[in-house]
C-alpha cells in the first residue's frame, strides 16, 4: 500500500500542493488524471523520492520515503519520468540491464541476465535488444524505458505519463502491458493519464488530482460520471455507455 | 512471464573481443616505434642501453598513462555532464590545475614535484565542481553553450594565472608548462605519474555508477544511487588524474574529446566495456601525436599539446557538424 499523509510541498505563496491524504491499495493500476499543472506529476515524483516533502510523509508498502535509505527503496519502488532524454548511447538490453543496479550493483550474475531478458520479451523488444535508443522509435523507445523499471522486480512501479507522444496503437499497447504486468506479475502500477478514458478502460483506480488536491478517488465507474468530471476538469464532459464502458465525452 | 526467453544470449557488451587484440597489436607498434625514436642512437653508441633506460622507457610509459588517463577523464566528465563536448579543457579543469601548480610554485618555490601535483589536484577539483555546480544553475545540458561556459571560464582562469605569472616573473615557467610535452620526461621525474593508473583502475570498478549517472539524476535516484556522490567522486578521479598530468606532462588538449567520442560512435556507451577502448585509442593517439612532433622537424621536437590542438580542434569541429547533422 502506498500511503500519503498530510502531504505538501509549496511553491511560493501561489502554488502548492497539499496536503493530500491518500492511500493507494496493493495490486492494480492506479491512474492519476486531472487538468495540467494541478500537480499529478509533482505528487508523483514526491512518492518516487525524486522531490522531497515540506512536510507530511509518504510511506510505500510500509516503507518510509524519507527515512528509508535509497539503495533499499530501489528493491520496493521504481519510478520513471516522463522526459527521458538520455545523450549516453546505450543497447536496449544495456539499458534494462541497469534496472538490476539496485541487486546487482552493476556485476550482473546469469539469473540477472535471465530477468533482463525476460523484461525485454514482457515487452516485446526481443528484436530490438541490441539496438541503440538513438535508433528506436519513440514507442520503442518508452517501451525500452518500462522495461527497465520492470527489470528492477519492485512491487511498487510509478509511471508519469508513460502514453506521452505515442500514438494511438502505442497508446493502447503500452497500457496492455501495464495491464499484463500488474496481473502476471502481481506489480502495484501508479500512473499518470492524461486521457481519462484510457484510465477508465484500464485502470482499477482513478485519482482525480486538482489544485495540489486529491478531489476524488474511486473505481472508474464511481469517476467517469458527468459531474464529477465537468467539475474535476472544469469543462463540461458528457459520459455514455460505449462498447466496452463508460466513454467521457469531452470534445 | 512469458517462459520461452532463451537464457543464453550474448550478455551486454563483452569486455574482451578479438578486434580489442588487433587495436592492442597496432597501439603496441607505435609504443615500440616511440622507444625507437629519437636522436640518440640507443643500440650503437657504449652507452645506449642507460640513455634508453633514462629517456625512451620513461617517456613511453608516460604517454601511455597520460593518453590513458585524459581520455578516460573526458569520458567520466561527459557521463556526468550528460554532454558530449566536455573534458578537461574544455572546461576549465587543466586550468584550474594550472594555477593550482603556479600558487604552489610561488609559495614554496622550492616545492618537490608532489606537493605541487597536490596543489594542482586540489584547484582542478575545485575548478571542476564549480563548473558542475555552475551546469546545474544553467541546465543546458545538450547544447553546445556548456563548453563555451567551460571555455570561457577557462579562459578567465587562465588570465588570473597570466597576471599572477606576470607579477611574480613567472611567465616564462608558465609557457613551458602550457605547451604539454613530453621532451622532459626522465627517469626521476616521471613516476608520480604511476598515480594515474591507479585512477584508471578505480574508473574502472565504479564504471557502472558514471554510466547510470550519464542516464541523469532521476534514473540514477531510481535505482538507489546517490547521484551527487558519483558526481564528487568522478570529479575528484579527474581532478587528481588531471592535475598529476598536468604536473608532469603538462596541457594535453582534445584528447579526452575526440577519444571517448570516436569510440562511442563506434561501440555506443557501455562504460565498463568501453574503458579498455577509450585507454587504447587514447595511447594510440597520444603516441602518434607524440611520434609525428618529434620527427617533423627533427633533431628538434614540436610540443605534443600543438598537435594534439591542431588535430583535435578539427575533430571538435567535425563531431560538431556530425551531431548537427544527425539534428
Amino acid at each position: 500500500m502506498i500511503q500519503l499523509q498530510d502531504v505538501r510541498k509549496d511553491y511560493g505563496d501561489e502554488v502548492s500542493i497539499g496536503p493530500v491524504d491518500l492511500a493507494i491499495p496493493r495490486g492494480g493500476i492506479t491512474a492519476l488524471v486531472g487538468p495540467n499543472g494541478a500537480g499529478k506529476s509533482t505528487l508523483l515524483t514526491m512518492v518516487g523520492r525524486l522531490l522531497g516533502l515540506d512536510g507530511g510523509t509518504i510511506s510505500i508498502g510500509g516503507h518510509d520515503v524519507a527515512r528509508t535509505p535509497s539503495k533499499a527503496l530501489a528493491k520496493v519502488v521504481s519510478v520513471l519520468r516522463q522526459e527521458n532524454h538520455f545523450v549516453t548511447r546505450l543497447t536496449v538490453r544495456q539499458l534494462v540491464g541497469f534496472g538490476r543496479f539496485p541487486h546487482s550493483k552493476g556485476r550482473l550474475t546469469v539469473d540477472d541476465e535471465a530477468r533482463i531478458s525476460e523484461a525485454i520479451d514482457f515487452l516485446d523488444l526481443g528484436a530490438l535488444e541490441g539496438r541503440y535508443l538513438d535508433e528506436l522509435s519513440g514507442g520503442q523507445r518508452q517501451r525500452a524505458y518500462v522495461a527497465m523499471v520492470l527489470a528492477q522486480e519492485t512491487d511498487y512501479v510509478l509511471l508519469d505519463e508513460p502514453l506521452n507522444n505515442l500514438d494511438m496503437r502505442h497508446s493502447v499497447q503500452m497500457m496492455q502491458h501495464l495491464r499484463r504486468a500488474a496481473e502476471e506479475l502481481d506489480r502495484t502500477i501508479v500512473v499518470v493519464l492524461h486521457d481519462i478514458n484510457f484510465a477508465g478502460r484500464y485502470a482499477d483506480r482513478i485519482c482525480a488530482v486538482k489544485d495540489g488536491r486529491v478531489v476524488e478517488f474511486g473505481t472508474p465507474a464511481e469517476i467517469l460520471r458527468d459531474d464529477v468530471l465537468s467539475a474535476v476538469f472544469e469543462t463540461p464532459v458528457r459520459v455514455i455507455e460505449g462498447p466496452d464502458g463508460p466513454l467521457a465525452v469531452y470534445y | 512471464m512469458t517462459t520461452t526467453a532463451p537464457t543464453a544470449r550474448p550478455p551486454r557488451g563483452r569486455l574482451l573481443d578479438p578486434r580489442l587484440a588487433i587495436g592492442v597489436a597496432i597501439v603496441l607498434a607505435l609504443l615500440a616505434a616511440s622507444l625507437m625514436t629519437g636522436v640518440y642512437d640507443v643500440v650503437g653508441a657504449a652507452d645506449g642501453a642507460e640513455m634508453f633506460a633514462i629517456t625512451r622507457i620513461p617517456r613511453t610509459v608516460a604517454l601511455v598513462l597520460a593518453g590513458a588517463a585524459m581520455a578516460m577523464s573526458g569520458l567520466v566528465m561527459q557521463l556526468l555532464t550528460q554532454n558530449r563536448f566536455v573534458e578537461p579543457t574544455t572546461t576549465g579543469t587543466t586550468e584550474w590545475a594550472g594555477l593550482g601548480l603556479m600558487l604552489v610554485m610561488i609559495a614554496v618555490p622550492t616545492a618537490g614535484i608532489l606537493p605541487r601535483m597536490l596543489g594542482a589536484i586540489v584547484a582542478a577539483f575545485v575548478g571542476t565542481m564549480l563548473f558542475f555546480l555552475l551546469l546545474r544553475r544553467i541546465s543546458l545540458r545538450s547544447s553546445l553553450v556548456v563548453p563555451i561556459v567551460g571555455i570561457m571560464l577557462g579562459a578567465v582562469v587562465s588570465a588570473v594565472t597570466t597576471f599572477i605569472a606576470l607579477q611574480t616573473d613567472m611567465l616564462q615557467s608558465l609557457g613551458v608548462w602550457f605547451a604539454g610535452s613530453f621532451t622532459s620526461v626522465l627517469r626521476g621525474q616521471y613516476e608520480p605519474l604511476w598515480i594515474v593508473a591507479v585512477v584508471a583502475v578505480a574508473i574502472f570498478l565504479v564504471a557502472d555508477r558514471f554510466t547510470i549517472a550519464g542516464l541523469g539524476e532521476e534514473v540514477a535516484t531510481n535505482v538507489g544511487l546517490d547521484h551527487r556522490k558519483v558526481v564528487l567522486l568522478g570529479a575528484g578521479l579527474v581532478a587528481v588524474a588531471t592535475g598529476v598530468v598536468t604536473v608532469v606532462v603538462g596541457n594535453l588538449p582534445f584528447l579526452g574529446l575526440v577519444v571517448p567520442n570516436v569510440v562511442s560512435m563506434l561501440r555506443g556507451d557501455d562504460l565498463r566495456s568501453n574503458l579498455p577502448w577509450v585507454c587504447l585509442v587514447g595511447i594510440g593517439v597520444v603516441t602518434a601525436c607524440d611520434l609525428l612532433g618529434r620527427t617533423i622537424i627533427a633533431p628538434f621536437e614540436v610540443p605534443v599539446s600543438l598537435i594534439l590542438g591542431v588535430l583535435g580542434a578539427i575533430g571538435f569541429v567535425l563531431l560538431i557538424l556530425r551531431q548537427r547533422r544527425r539534428g
